[in-house]
């Protein structure tokens, strides 16, 4: 049963009565489906039991709950290799992920422009659900809003999230020491290029699609008190992982460039635009920081995933470049990272 | 000032080309080469090839650093004329 | 692999560069923004024997422009019928008073492009709007300027417009050498030698009894074109070299400097740090000048004013380093730039920051 004669989305879709409903039922039901959210409570109850099933993973002690938060509001909302649907969940998993964490639980707010064609709403609601079954967890809470044509860009997410943690020590920057290894599971600079490329219409015909991805899956593989400290590394790409890590710590960081996994698309593109790869954002990828002992091993379990193939050690962390993070460039020369400044733009000089 | 990379000329459509190189193809525009050939290297820059790369020129060029060990130096006005 | 980037090669000549005895301050200037970013991409600046300095001169066409540019730019996104399309590179650029960016969040429709090509697009596809491109750059950039504005004359598409301020290269040598300066050689701009050739530099730097050599970008071009000028300049031999001959001619490109004169004629123009420079500037000739915006659209910009502590225009000139400006990672970072240099990516201070 179509929405009353409606192809796209009206104010009266946000207004709480039938429309609404029909809406929910008809769209979101369709695709976001599952025991508790069907309950159309207020809010999710998590008892015992659905705890349990969505524990039924783990090892069975609980180290600690992770809870996140995060919005999404990328133009456009389709771009090669993804969509906003499978990065608001990836984005939140990733998120609960590289606290060593088993994404248990997801709420989604969706705020969706009036005109909408709710076709387009029904794609990023697929794509959500393909996301969410690859994750392995459910959104189990939702809430959606219409606003006025021309205050919104189609669709924003607001997504939050909750994981139980399934390692201990769970990861943290406290635990990072020099010798340290850092590991990445592949290829940098993806998502920011094939979401730039698209949205400024720059027509560069070549395989640049994002990396998204929800990495548990990936984590889940080869966590372990040995993984020291995980981060995703996102807008400001891994220049500004890497100077956070720096920061934090009060150590520095060495990297190699030769090692540091690249498409040849993505350096190609990089070159003609001006701009460094490593400052370019991700969306499917995670740096990890290893202790040294254990980190072939890691690597060789990671690139058994396939979100990690292409996974590298790319440095280390030191305590000899006075809490820098250095780079030693394809040349043999060392240069300075530092941290990237606002929106990545193309330049020609 | 004016950034510009290697890429190689791979369809032409009058004033409108394709250059090619590392899997990306860019339209590029063609109207400030004279006899642009399908195979040339060009230099790109803003969107245009701004001139031709020379292969012969870029060997030459490399070779005297080997020749130039502890000296490095190359004459003046080296390269005369259209090549 | 591109030979121009082969580790080995390179290390020979970081290896000739290192053991060069300058027995004096030799200062090196390069005047290509990309040669600033590159030297400091590739670590060059780490490899240079005692004495030798390489300084960062008038070569970011954002740094060089004044504050009245920017502040023209900004008055157009101020009009509904307006779309302001520009190279990345100006963005952030802050003016006298804000920058595009700040207009374009207080909602002037402003867009970035990779190529004019693609400005011409968008006004093709907004026939009710006035599509204005901000003609910057050097002589690389100008010739793409005409051919878009040719092409849009052949297209018949009406709407597309520029703001010119374009530079020219030589005027500003020559202004450079004729002020007081201690700059012992010039690192030439690649790109722009491959439209104006090598011998346009021979009577400025002849006179002048400064040397120097046209370079590529790669990280073996630039160590060459510096190991080129250093022992031509220890041996007090004047050198006009090319070093980049595998795509500059002694005579340029041209077709592209046709372009450039049957769309374009010079003018004066004022250039950040060294004031109006005689011709150094270009105007669109009489049968193009329905294509300036400003033939169709009034703009008065408020008067321009410049940050009283910014030396920016001292350090396009060579005559501080960009650590030395006071404002330098003090008040002044690429977070929060104060001036051009610190916000343009090709920028010294930029550079200087970023690559430290």
């Amino acid at each position: 049963m179509p929405i009353s004669n409606t192809d796209r989305i009206l104010l009266s879709h946000g207004g709480g009565g039938r429309r609404t409903e029909e809406l929910i039922k008809n769209v979101f039901a369709k695709y976001l489906a599952n025991p508790i959210l069907d309950g159309m409570d207020d809010a999710a109850f998590l008892g015992e039991s659905e705890l349990r099933t969505f524990f039924s993973g783990g090892a069975g002690r609980v180290n600690g709950l992770v809870f996140t938060t995060d919005s999404f509001v990328v133009k456009p909302l389709f771009f090669p290799g993804g969509d906003i649907g499978r990065l608001a969940v990836s984005g939140t998993v990733n998120d609960i992920a590289v606290m060593g964490a088993r994404p248990i639980a997801l709420s989604a707010a969706f705020i969706l422009e009036e005109g909408l064609k709710i076709s387009e709403l029904e794609s990023v609601l697929e794509s959500m659900s393909a996301t969410l079954r690859e994750a392995d967890v459910q959104v189990v809470t939702a809430d959606t809003k219409v606003v006025e044509r021309g205050r919104g860009e189609g669709v924003y997410i607001s997504m939050s999230g909750i994981g139980m943690v399934e390692v201990s020590p769970p990861p943290s920057l406290r635990r990072i020491e020099p010798g340290d290894v850092l590991i990445i599971n592949g290829p940098i600079g993806l998502h920011g290029l094939a979401v730039m490329l698209e949205r400024q219409g720059m027509e560069f015909e070549g395989k640049i699609e994002s990396d998204v991805a929800p990495l548990w899956g990936l984590v889940s593989s080869v966590l372990g008190p040995e993984i020291k400290f995980m981060r995703d590394p996102t807008r400001g790409g891994l220049a500004m992982t890497l100077n956070e890590i720096a920061d934090a710590t009060g150590l520095g960081i060495v990297i190699d460039e030769n090692l540091i996994p690249i498409t040849p698309e993505v350096e190609t593109v990089s070159e003609l635009l001006g701009i460094e790869p490593i400052e370019i954002a991700n969306e499917g990828k995670v740096l990890m920081v290893v202790a040294r002992e254990r980190a072939d091993e890691v690597l060789e379990k990671m690139k058994m995933h396939r979100h990690g193939r292409e996974a590298a050690v790319i440095g280390e962390v030191t305590d000899s470049t006075g809490g820098r993070v250095v780079m030693r460039t394809k040349l043999g020369t060392t240069k300075i990272v530092s941290k990237p400044v606002g929106e990545t733009l193309p330049r020609i000089c | 000032m004016c950034l510009g990379i290697p890429m190689q000329v791979v369809e032409i459509d009058g004033d409108i080309g394709y250059v090619e190189s590392g899997g990306v193809k860019r339209k590029v525009g063609l109207m400030l080469l004279e006899d642009v050939k399908v195979g040339d290297w060009v230099i790109v820059h803003a969107g245009f090839a701004i001139e031709k790369i020379d292969p012969e020129e870029a060997i030459g060029t490399l070779e005297l650093i080997r020749e130039g060990a502890g000296r490095l130096d190359i004459p003046e006005g080296q390269k005369g004329g259209d090549s | 692999m591109n030979p121009y980037r082969d580790p080995e090669k390179f290390r020979e000549l970081a290896l000739q560069l290192s053991q060069f005895d300058a027995g004096r301050r030799i200062r090196l200037m390069e005047v290509c923004g990309t040669h600033t970013m590159n030297i400091r991409r590739f670590g060059i600046h780490n490899l240079l024997p005692p004495g030798v300095e390489l300084l960062s001169g008038p070569g970011c066409p954002v740094c060089v422009s004044d504050n009245s540019y920017i502040d023209q730019a900004i008055e157009l996104t101020k009009f509904d019928d307006v779309i302001v399309v520009t190279f990345g590179d100006m963005v952030r650029v802050p003016g006298s008073y804000e920058s595009l960016e700040s207009a374009r969040s207080a909602g002037g429709d402003v867009r970035v492009v990779y190529s004019p090509l693609d400005a011409l697009e968008i006004a093709r596809e907004n026939p009710d709007k006035k599509v204005v491109f901000l003609a910057v750059g050097f002589e690389t950039t100008v010739p793409t300027i005409s051919a878009t504005i040719l092409r849009a004359e052949d297209l018949g598409i009406g709407n597309f417009y520029v703001l010119p301020g374009h530079k020219l290269i030589i005027p500003a040598l020559e202004a450079l050498l004729s002020g007081d300066n201690e700059i012992d050689g010039f690192i030439l701009p690649g790109h722009v030698s491959a439209v104006i050739g090598v011998e346009v530099y021979r009577e400025v730097l002849e006179r002048h009894k400064v040397p120097g050599v046209v370079t590529g970008f790669e990280p073996v071009d630039i160590l060459m074109g510096i190991l080129m000028l250093l022992n031509a300049i220890k041996d007090g031999r004047f050198l006009l070299g090319n070093e980049y001959s595998r795509v500059v001619l002694n005579e340029g490109n041209r077709k592209a400097l046709e372009l450039i004169w049957r769309v374009f004629e010079p003018e004066d123009t004022p250039w950040r740090g060294l004031g109006v420079i005689p011709m150094s500037g270009l105007k669109l000739r009489d049968e193009f000048s329905h294509r300036d915006i400003r033939s169709v659209v009034h703009i008065e910009p408020p008067p321009p004013r410049e940050h009283p502590g910014c030396r920016c225009g001292d350090v396009l000139q060579g005559k501080i380093k960009p650590d030395e400006c006071p404002l330098f990672d003090t008040v002044c970072t690429p977070d929060n730039p104060v001036g051009p240099c610190m916000v343009s990516s090709e920028g010294s201070c930029h550079a200087y920051f970023k690559y430290r």
